[in-house]
């Protein structure tokens, strides 16, 4: 058995206590944030460095088994579900912030690093790290380069892909390629761009440089009351009419608010069908002036109560309910899907609509909690699993919202990534010709295939010329599992 | 003008996306797509050029929904008709590339992605890169296909749009492309800063840069140890007032009615040399320290604040020493975390010079081409290590 081989390889180059094979320790990792989808590792190797991760993978290489990186594991897509017979690398024990250049507004750090652990070292030169998951807390930024994570702020700011300039990354064969630095706009392809958010399918991050933004001068947060959803979708749609762009808009509806309230006490105003967040940040003189702007709008468009923070800790109440919202709904219902689509903007309404028909029909409760500055909806499926069908039907109904967003013209995945668990509705998205181009870059990256394998793509495509020494059909093609691209 | 090859090549000028894949499809040989020809010449000359593919007749608006503040267009639009299309709704798509010396216009929408041009409001808004969000291209076998979509939030699938920015046509022809928009500000100023020695105006830069004012630009525009500023200011009628007048008291500037005439535009004239340098933001004083010890008389511009500026010198030189000073700037440059790409140069000082340098990844790059051209048909040798 070529796992055996490759642990008896790695403890001798990497040191007992970086390889688990222990049947129990193994199914510590059998899943990530995707908790209903689980495989135990074959084999997991703990990282310290770059160096372990590039010994990881040659070993891999070498053998033809294939691997999976890990890093918080906080992802919801099942990126980082483990291969029953291939190698689990975690990068959570690396965790240097290899420097903050505060000159360079940069910081280079290794991939096992917490998102929130950047901004606090870039605090101190007023400067910080944007992309905010709401996980931030926990999640790695080796995890958010995979799944190219959003967050919160990402309407006026970008997501992970709009902050790194340069990565450390090992190719499936083993080699290492450092791309990008410091600056921008590095000679050649963007490789960079087209690592960021492929979910760890073209090879492993072991270093990577972001980019640091400066703190803005002032940060004010409206929370705002409506009777529905469709009155603070169109506060939204005025709002970034009137050409302000919020650092934030959030959204969350009646049952949202409930969990929430449920679960923290957050102090949203009572008896409203959905609530707003509007964030403005920038230089005090334009925020002022756009915070009475928004102000003006919600009120025109029939906002029952507003709420202003005026300092940080009455902004951070506010945004606690929102932040804790995934969690909160574990208050009021025994299980759930936190589904993740994205639809333009000007189709919330229509959508939203949409979705609380379905649920009606499937008689199950759907919270929804949103970034709705741009249209990415987080409906959160409520079930119990222990009733008979209601899994099931959860499930057809958090399918059936991805085609309501594909219909109206969005995306099947706006920060949670593909992983496992979309994987087959990738067809839906797109066609044939698209996935094909798609997977021609996998091979330039990765043309054994050994890369996360089974992640994005609804089929194992597998590269029409592979270099190297294989010979003989593929394994997945000979066991009719892959067709040759 | 058409770089490489003797004789002139066959032009076709499809008008659909349908034409264009017919054409790789049914047609052999090489390939080069030319907008409107503002940045053509620039790059690598391609080793071949069998057919021209013209994209001017590619134009318009597909889709442009100005509530999600998405435009869709087709490949050969030109800035300026793309701009007519949204401005009456109050936006903009806020990218303002350097265009070569005497280029007519703007360039095409296919050419900016391209090329990934670079201007001075990707400082606040991105570069062409942050801005693209979904593509359709020809590949070189004549299929056409799709990546990212019209959502601004998207992470379905690999992010080709990436790839292709900058790819100088040589992966697949662009045949329409989805880019986000922002709004148009309210309200606008300038704060122009007058000639200061080397080290101070890279000292005001950083004084802007670790400043709140949030300015949507800030260029230089230096040349023999002396640099001089201008500071875009937008936002509210409120606040953008207050804001310059802060600018211009931290940097030693004054307000000024409208931009100086050399913003946004390129510092070499027709015929000489241009080349795009990237720093690490920390680097700027000891790179433009080397540009003026190459004793040329070079020009520098651009986005100080962001790590990418040009820079230029006229056509009256040796080209031996234009390339030699091109390998010096290259080497500081890489000293500051920067690289130096040669844009724009007469054959001569091409011909002494490797006008992409090095290039980290280029075994990779090679991977990535020939698994979309692997024919190696389209703009062959235009890119980097003659890719």
């Amino acid at each position: 058995m070529p796992l055996a081989a490759v642990a008896a390889r790695l403890r001798a180059e990497l040191g007992a206590g970086a390889v688990v094979d222990d049947h129990l320790e193994l199914r510590t990792y059998e899943c990530d944030g995707l908790t209903h989808t689980r495989v135990t590792p074959g084999l997991v190797v703990l990282a310290d460095d770059a160096a372990a991760v590039t010994a990881a993978v040659r070993a891999c290489a070498d053998a033809e088994v294939p691997f999976v990186a890990r890093g918080s594991g906080t992802g919801l897509s099942g990126g980082a579900l483990p291969h029953a017979e291939g190698v689990l690398i975690v990068t959570s024990r690396m965790r240097a912030i290899v420097a903050v250049d505060a000159d360079d507004e940069r910081a280079v750090v290794e991939p096992g690093v917490i998102n929130a652990h950047v901004t606090a070292a870039a605090a101190p030169f007023g400067l910080y790290y944007a992309p905010d998951p709401s996980s931030q807390q926990v999640c790695s930024i080796g995890g958010n380069v995979a799944e190219g994570s959003g967050g919160a702020h990402c309407l006026k700011y970008g997501f992970t892909t709009n902050h790194v300039t340069g990565l450390e990354l090992v190719l499936a064969d083993g080699t290492v390629e450092r791309l990008g630095g410091r600056a921008p706009d590095a000679t050649g392809y963007d490789l960079v761009g087209a690592v960021v958010g492929s979910e760890g399918t073209l090879g492993v991050v072991t270093e990577v440089t972001l980019r640091l933004l400066r703190r803005p001068e002032a940060v004010r947060t409206l929370l705002a009351g409506f009777s529905s959803t469709d009155e603070a979708g169109e506060a939204t749609s005025a709002i970034i009419a009137a050409g302000i762009v919020p650092a934030a808009i959030e959204m969350m509806d009646a049952l949202a608010i409930e969990a929430a309230e449920a679960a923290v006490a957050c102090g949203y105003p009572e008896g409203v069908g959905a609530v707003l967040i509007v964030e403005l940040d920038g230089p005090a003189a334009e925020v002022e002036a756009q915070f009475r702007a928004v102000t003006r709008i919600c009120a025109e468009v029939g906002a029952t109560a507003t709420r202003t923070a005026t300092d940080d800790a009455d902004r951070a109440a506010i945004w606690r309910g929102r932040k804790s919202a995934f969690a909160a709904v574990g208050r009021i219902s025994p299980d759930y899907i936190v589904q993740d689509g994205v639809v333009p903007r000007t189709a919330l309404p229509g959508v939203l609509r949409a979705i609380g028909d379905l649920a009606a029909r499937a008689g199950i409760r759907v919270a929804n909690v949103f970034h709705a500055g741009d249209g990415n909806l987080h409906p959160l499926v409520l079930f119990d699993g222990d009733a008979p069908g209601q899994e099931e039907a959860a499930e057809a109904l958090s399918g059936a919202i991805l085609d309501l967003c594909i219909e109206a013209g969005g995306s099947i995945t706006g920060e949670h990534g593909v992983g496992a668990d979309k994987a087959a509705y990738m067809p839906r998205m797109f066609g044939d010709d698209d996935l094909d181009t798609m997977a021609r870059l996998r091979c330039a990256f990765d043309p054994a295939g050994l890369a996360n394998p089974g992640k994005v793509f609804p089929t194992p495509r597998l590269c029409g010329e592979v270099p190297g020494r294989r010979r003989g059909p593929h394994p997945l093609q000979a066991a009719g599992l892959g067709e040759l691209f | 003008m058409l770089p490489g090859g003797a004789g002139a090549p066959e032009v076709v000028r499809p008008a659909t996306t349908a034409e264009v894949a017919a054409t790789l499809r049914d047609r052999p040989g090489a390939v080069l797509v030319r907008g409107t020809a503002t940045k053509l010449a620039w790059g690598g000359e391609p080793r071949a050029v069998d057919l021209v593919v013209d994209t001017t007749a590619l134009a318009g608006v597909v889709e442009h929904v100005a509530g999600d503040l998405v435009v869709t267009v087709r490949a050969g639009t030109t800035l300026e008709a793309l701009d007519a299309a949204v401005a009456p709704f109050g936006q903009r798509l806020a990218a303002d590339p350097v265009v070569g010396p005497g280029a007519a216009g703007r360039g095409t929408v296919g050419g900016l992605v391209a090329t990934a041009a670079t201007g001075p409001l990707r400082l606040s808004v991105g570069a062409v890169r942050d801005l693209l969000i979904g593509a359709e291209v020809v590949r070189a076998d004549g299929v056409v296909a799709r990546a990212g979509g019209k959502v601004v939030k998207n992470v379905a699938g690999y992010d080709l749009c990436k790839l292709l920015t900058g790819s100088w046509g040589t992966l697949a022809v662009l045949t329409a492309a989805t880019f986000r928009l922002h709004p148009r500000p309210a309200a606008t100023r300038w704060v122009l800063v007058p000639e200061l020695p080397t080290g101070a105006v890279v000292g005001a830069i950083g004084a802007l840069r670790r400043s709140q004012l949030a300015p949507a630009a800030v260029e230089v525009d230096w040349a023999g140890g002396h640099g001089r500023l201008a500071v875009l200011i937008e936002g509210t009628e409120e606040g953008a007032g207050a804001r310059a007048d802060a600018a211009a008291a931290l940097a030693g500037g004054r307000p000024a009615p409208a931009a100086p005439p050399w913003w946004g535009r390129p510092p070499w004239p027709a015929g000489g040399t241009g080349l795009r340098v990237t720093f690490g933001l920390s680097g700027l004083a000891p790179l433009l320290d080397a540009v003026d010890a190459t004793g040329l008389p070079w020009a520098v511009r651009g986005s100080a604040a962001v790590g990418v500026v040009h820079a230029g010198v006229g056509p009256d030189h040796e080209p031996a020493a234009v390339a030699a000073a091109v390998v010096a700037v290259r080497a500081a440059a890489a000293r500051a975390g920067g690289q130096v790409v040669v844009l724009d140069a007469p054959a001569p000082v091409r011909a002494e010079v490797d006008v992409w340098g090095p290039a980290d990844g280029l075994a990779v790059m090679r991977r990535v081409k020939a698994a979309f051209d692997p024919g190696g048909r389209l703009a062959p040798g235009r890119f980097v290590g003659g890719i």
